[in-house]
């Protein structure tokens, strides 16, 4: 086993995640590949620590932050699409231009 | 990790082909409750991989918080929006998918190179830590004391915010109607038939 095969592995998710994020119209989707993303950017870490720092596990500690912001973030970013979804009656990611100019 | 290499290298194989294949799934399925369970199979074998990666610990928190709570909490929010839209097309939709997929492929073509050619400083000398939830517990309350006090501080935030942003809109005072009965428990919010009036004169 090598850090390389786990690192491609990471990327490649990683790339999945930003096609998601930018095709998708169904706003939920694009949550959706955030956390994708995220967990590429987590997968990293781990493999870091496993191969790079073995003695004093630093990546995970990081892995556990990314992990907890996630979670803050996927709460608030579902209850914004919960409210924009009462005010617009819509969850098209084309149709949200509040903030267009 | 005391397995052999051979049992390792095809658990990788296996998880690495179930986390693309249940990714792709999550992006590319037209139905979005698919998605979201596909999400969870991503979510699962990502746990794995951090198993043979020595982060016990980690895999149990990913177990936890992300198939537990985040994609229940991404269940949640797909039947509270359950809407069956028709999408309007839009003129030059489909060259700006086949430009994105061409930028996704160019981005991992040079991750792919960066990661191959870089020489990583691979550290094979030093012993792995044998319990990592002791040594994530001494990092987490000694030199990453702060950052673990400001996540706790983060999270309360986000709950609050979570809640202010969710919750019905507010309304003025000489707006409620006086035959509304009104207890101490009564949250200073507009009623359900209220809200659904506002939004139909809003049309």
């Amino acid at each position: 086993m090598q850090l390389e095969y786990f690192l491609l592995l990471a990327a490649a998710l990683f790339c999945i995640g930003i096609y998601g994020l930018i095709t998708s119209r169904n706003a939920v989707r694009v949550l959706m590949s955030i956390e994708l993303m995220l967990n590429a950017v987590n997968l990293n870490l781990a493999g870091f620590s496993n191969y790079l720092d073995p003695a004093n596990i630093r990546g995970q500690v990081f892995t556990v932050f990314v992990i907890t912001v996630a979670a803050a973030e996927a709460a608030v970013g579902l209850a914004i699409v919960l409210a924009i979804y009462r005010n617009r009656n819509t969850i098209d990611m084309e149709q949200f231009n509040l903030l267009k100019w | 990790m005391n397995l052999a290499e051979g049992v390792q290298i095809v658990s990788f194989g296996i998880l690495g082909l179930m986390m693309i294949g249940t990714a792709l799934g999550v992006v590319l399925l037209p139905k979005i409750v698919h998605s979201a369970f596909l999400l969870a199979g991503v979510f699962v074998s990502i746990s794995g991989l951090y198993i043979l990666l020595n982060a016990d610990f980690v895999a149990a928190a990913q177990i936890l918080v992300y198939v537990g709570a985040v994609s229940v909490l991404i269940l949640f929010a797909i039947m509270l929006v359950n809407k069956q839209e028709e999408y309007a097309e839009l003129p030059g939709r489909k060259i700006r998918k086949i430009a994105t997929a061409v930028v996704c492929f160019g981005l991992f073509a040079l991750l792919g190179t960066m990661v191959l050619a870089t020489p990583w400083s691979l550290d094979t000398t030093s012993i792995a830590v044998e319990d990592t939830t002791v040594a994530l517990g001494e990092h987490f309350f000694s030199d990453y004391l702060l950052p673990f006090e400001l996540a706790s501080v983060l999270l309360l935030m986000a709950m609050v915010g979570a809640i202010i942003l969710a919750r019905r809109d507010l309304i003025p005072e000489s707006l409620v109607s006086k035959d509304t009965v009104s207890t101490k428990l009564t949250l200073p919010e507009r009623p359900r038939e209220l809200a659904s009036l506002s939004s139909d004169r809003d049309k």
